[in-house]
């Protein structure tokens, strides 16, 4: 936390070497992408909406401490919000930045909801009570259709506006500097630019003061009470946050998908994010990136993989890659638990935390 | 004579059917070292966690230069000026020591999450200030050496200097030690002393709870014994070591004897 | 036909159910404190297995009953494995890791199962073999069938034979010595590894028989059956104060009665038309169609997470809890 002002030189060099190339890369990328399939551009898109979810829950698990297994729900909040405000079902066409603003904070006042009669519950009940509040909102998303149509129910809401920002309409393909700038490519520097938010906002908050509180009652909530940290508004304050990202998140998902349904807010989704935030290592924000990254592509490189390779091996698909997918998320939970319980790219105080005695 | 600080009017705490404390009336005077002593089980740590806020319900009340801080929630007691250290460390033992105290800073700072993610001049500037703060007081108590290694993982009686230091930082004008010797060996011990000594001459009003009677002898101006959770003795050392009954709540039974001996029960 | 009388008929019945799942989950906090997430999984696998069997008996000409009896007797041994499979790779390795390390591995295992199950059994909803024909009979306005009380019997049974082992045997006593404390249990000599495994592995037992009645009661199966179940029994469990055995029972059973007469009445309750007087609209609305429903049965699986969620939040300790003091 006090590291950074005291680096010597060579090492920033480097570091801006990387910087400047990770840069280049990341903007190349849809192209190269392109170049292989357009699908794969998509599929870096979800990618980045996960690498978003999972920003925001680290906020509640990671830093607070908080285990929340119902955070799929707020995904959702943001998702209906934006797809409400901006689509025929009721007529309204609000303009995306006025729309998923509106949705986030909807999002925010349910984390708050959720937070405020659990603040004094124990981590594993917490963790039950987050589960049954996510699958409270998933049925009622699904079932407010009657007797007025709020969601239209498992059918879910369709024809949802694309974002326009400025002149750029979203769902088009434009032409710009001689390159064909796609729908999914638009999204993508979009989706990439609010992730270098999300990020930094993250990276920001835990060297904070706040940050240093979520610490305090995630190490020991007695003490940080004692030493003045009014642990409920600092817990409402995790919850909030985890939940404004998570419908940042929702909203930019149903413009781009077009269309929502209940679900895609299943329980298995808020277990996904967690493990996502679980195998990069919990509380640091550079290791939920790239748990995110990893258990959205390793699944997507499977499904190119392991299909063809079933096929000529046996003739016909023995497994489907999907089941692959969920038996290796998983696996992966307890691998690393086990093994690993810090993740991969641990942050240096979880690390102390979760090294077995 | 200095005014009075902190005053506590015939508190009481019960669990269940056992009367934990009962009517627990004292006042500690500005720049006192007070000390508050009484064999195991006789209510001292429950005492503290009425004053601290942690047993929210609890009869009686207290005050702290004259405002009534009953009821309040063990942050808002803190943000009154009321700083504690536990019995048992209970410091956030995976962060770092230098955290610990800069956590400590929590109360008396400002920068909120827009604060945070704008890290604008005044937001660095507080930063700075918990930092330069925090260092200061790991000097201060001593272990300044030790900021960047995890609070866990210090020495025993560093731990209880960590903890006082993190306490500290919430700039109390009470400070509660619970038992900060304990498991300190004779030179820590005598380090604690003078730590104790200089905390006071800068102006903060010591309540000590401690089972090493020379230390308590040395170093308060006055004590309050309680046994069974009821005071039986307040007044200087001197005098409550020569009470009667002091004598036979320490010893089991009306032995006459110097009470100094009585350090040799505590544990 | 009574309505309450026949849901109250009905929520005993799922209540029975309940509460021998929501013991297993209940012993096992009892012990270890843990939540054990996947326990409903091993729920759906005693559901599976005994639909296999039974489907492959059904036209062996055996008398029905046995059929059952001998897919039931093929479950549970399987589900017992299952939980000690589950308790020695999962659990074990993280005795004394930080209370949440073991639920995130609960939670990994329990999606392994979910899969594996999917692989063996497909994705698709299973018809449960109905070779035990249903008789009914009425009773008080309501009707009962054989199967309701067969399964309210059995669990009783099962129950009471629980009891025996745990009050009245040395492998229950070394398992309440070793909920109470498990350091000191250790230092007494029990094997500690020992009675937590005998723990899983009798709750596993629960789970399967609890499993075949799930799937003889709905007729129906599918890999995902175990994880709302599960839920629902955990809530129970917590009811009734987590890691009290009588507390379990009482749980499930006030569980089931209240999910049940929720799903009977919720919609006559918020059914807006009572309230016609209100508006103009409203009564125009309700002379065409008396019935406009807030809050229809398809809510009824949200009854459970309430419940868990008050009882959390109000009452931690639930029913029969002890209270825990406000010690720091």
């Amino acid at each position: 936390m006090n590291t950074g002002s005291a680096r010597p030189m060579r090492h920033s060099a480097a570091i801006w070497g990387g910087t400047v190339l990770l840069a280049v890369a990341l903007i190349a990328l849809p192209f190269a992408l392109t170049a292989v399939g357009t699908a794969w551009v998509r599929i870096t898109n979800l990618a980045i909406l996960f690498v978003l979810l999972s920003l925001g829950l680290n906020i509640v698990v990671g830093f607070a401490g908080l285990l929340d297994l119902g955070y799929i729900a707020f995904y959702a909040v943001g998702a209906y919000a934006y797809a409400l405000l901006a689509s025929p079902h009721f007529g309204v066409h609000l303009p995306f930045w006025i729309a998923v603003p509106i949705g986030a904070a909807i999002a925010a006042v349910f984390g708050i909801l959720l937070g405020a009669p659990t603040l004094k519950l124990r981590g594993d009940y917490l963790a039950i009570v987050t589960l049954g509040f996510g699958e409270i909102v998933r049925i009622i998303l699904n079932n407010l259709s009657q007797p007025i149509n709020i969601t239209n129910g498992p059918q879910g809401i369709t024809l949802i506006d694309p974002i326009r920002l400025g002149g750029i309409d979203f769902a088009k393909t434009e032409a710009f500097l001689g390159l064909a700038f796609s729908g999914p490519v638009k999204y993508y520097y979009l989706l990439l630019a609010v992730m270098l938010a999300v990020i930094f906002i993250g990276v920001r908050l835990q060297n904070s003061r706040i940050g240093r509180a979520w610490e305090a009652i995630r190490e020991d909530e007695i003490a940080a009470r004692s030493m003045g940290i009014n642990t409920a508004r600092i817990k409402l304050l995790a919850f909030a946050m985890g939940a404004t990202f998570g419908g940042i998140a929702g909203g930019m998902f149903s413009a781009i998908q077009g269309f929502i349904s209940p679900e895609s807010f299943v329980l298995v989704e808020s277990i996904m994010v967690l493990s996502m935030v679980v195998l990069g290592g919990m509380g640091n924000v550079w290791g939920v990136v790239l748990g995110a990254v990893l258990l959205s592509f390793v699944p997507e490189l499977l499904r190119y993989t392991v299909e063809p390779v079933q096929r000529t091996l046996f003739g016909r698909m023995l497994i489907e890659p999907e089941v692959i997918r969920m038996l290796l998320f998983g696996l992966a939970l307890v691998l690393i638990m086990i093994f690993r319980p810090a993740g991969i790219w641990p942050s240096a105080v979880r690390k102390r935390e979760l090294a077995h005695p | 004579m200095e005014p009075v600080l902190l005053e506590c009017r015939n508190v009481a705490k019960k669990f269940g059917g056992v009367q934990a404390l009962s009517g627990v009336t004292f006042a500690i005077r500005r720049g006192e070292i007070y000390g508050l002593i009484g064999p195991n089980g006789a209510g001292k740590t429950t005492l503290f966690n009425v004053l601290s806020g942690i047993y929210a319900r609890a009869e009686g009340r207290f005050f702290l230069e004259g405002r009534d801080l009953t009821g309040l929630a063990p942050d808002e007691v803190a943000a009154c000026g009321i700083a504690r250290t536990f019995q048992n460390i209970r410091l956030f033992a995976n962060l770092s020591a230098l955290e610990n105290v800069m956590i400590g800073r929590h109360v008396r700072t400002r920068a909120g999450v827009i604060g945070a993610i704008v890290r604008g001049a005044r937001t660095r500037a507080e930063e700075a200030a918990i930092e330069r703060r925090a260092i200061e007081l790991l000097d201060y108590v001593g272990i300044r050496a030790r900021a960047n290694d995890a609070a866990g993982s210090l020495a025993y009686g560093d731990q209880r200097r960590l903890e006082i230091a993190r306490a500290l930082a919430t700039e109390p004008r009470l400070l509660a030690l619970d038992e900060p010797a304990a498991g300190m060996n004779a030179a820590e011990t005598a380090a604690l002393r003078r730590l104790l000594e200089r905390i006071r001459a800068d102006g903060i009003t010591i309540l000590l709870i401690e089972h090493d009677m020379r230390l308590v002898m040395a170093v308060c101006d006055r004590v309050l014994v309680l046994d069974y959770g009821v005071p039986i003795a307040e007044g200087a050392p001197a005098e409550v070591r020569r009470d009667a009954r002091v004598i036979e709540a320490y010893l089991g039974g009306p032995i006459a004897g110097d009470v100094a001996a009585a350090g040799a029960v505590a544990p | 036909m009574d309505i309450f009388l026949q849901q109250l008929i009905n929520g005993l019945t799922l209540g029975s159910i309940y509460a021998m799942v929501a013991l297993g989950y209940t012993m096992v906090y009892g012990i270890i404190q843990l939540i054990n997430f996947a326990h409903g999984e091993v729920v759906m696998i005693g559901a599976m297995i005994a639909l296999s069997v039974i489907a492959a008996l059904a036209k062996s000409g055996l008398h029905p009953v046995l059929v059952v009896a001998i897919g039931t007797a093929c479950a549970v041994p399987v589900c017992m494995a299952v939980g000690y499979v589950m308790e020695r790779v999962a659990y074990r390795p993280l005795r004394g890791a930080p209370r949440l390390a073991p639920l995130i591995t609960a939670i990994g295992i329990s999606i392994v199962l979910q899969h594996l199950a999917l692989m063996i059994w497909s994705r698709n909803n299973l018809a449960f073999p109905q070779i035990i024909r249903t008789e009914t009979y009425p009773i008080g306005g309501a009707t009962i069938t054989n199967v309701q009380i067969a399964i309210v019997l059995i669990a009783l049974a099962m129950m009471a034979g629980l009891a025996l082992i745990v009050y009245r045997t040395r492998l229950g006593t070394a398992m309440r010595a070793t909920a109470q404390n498990l350091q000191v249990a250790g230092l007494m000599g029990i094997d500690i590894n020992r009675i937590i495994a005998a723990t899983f592995v009798i709750g596993a037992a629960l789970a399967a028989v609890a499993g075949v009645m799930v799937g003889t009661y709905y007729g129906i199966a599918h890999y995902t059956m175990g994880s709302l179940l599960g839920l629902k029994a955990f809530s129970a469990a917590v009811l009734g104060g987590i890691g009290n055995l009588p507390g379990a029972a009482l749980g499930g059973v006030l569980l089931g009665v209240v999910e049940a007469l929720g799903a009977g009445y919720i919609g006559d309750i918020t059914n807006l038309c009572h309230f016609a007087g209100v508006s103009e609209a409203l009564e125009r609305r309700c002379s065409e169609d008396p019935h406009l429903v807030l809050f229809g049965s398809n809510y009824q699986d949200v009854f459970a997470f309430l419940v868990l969620i008050a009882v959390l939040v109000l009452r931690p300790s639930g029913l029969l809890g002890e209270r825990v003091g406000d010690r720091a």
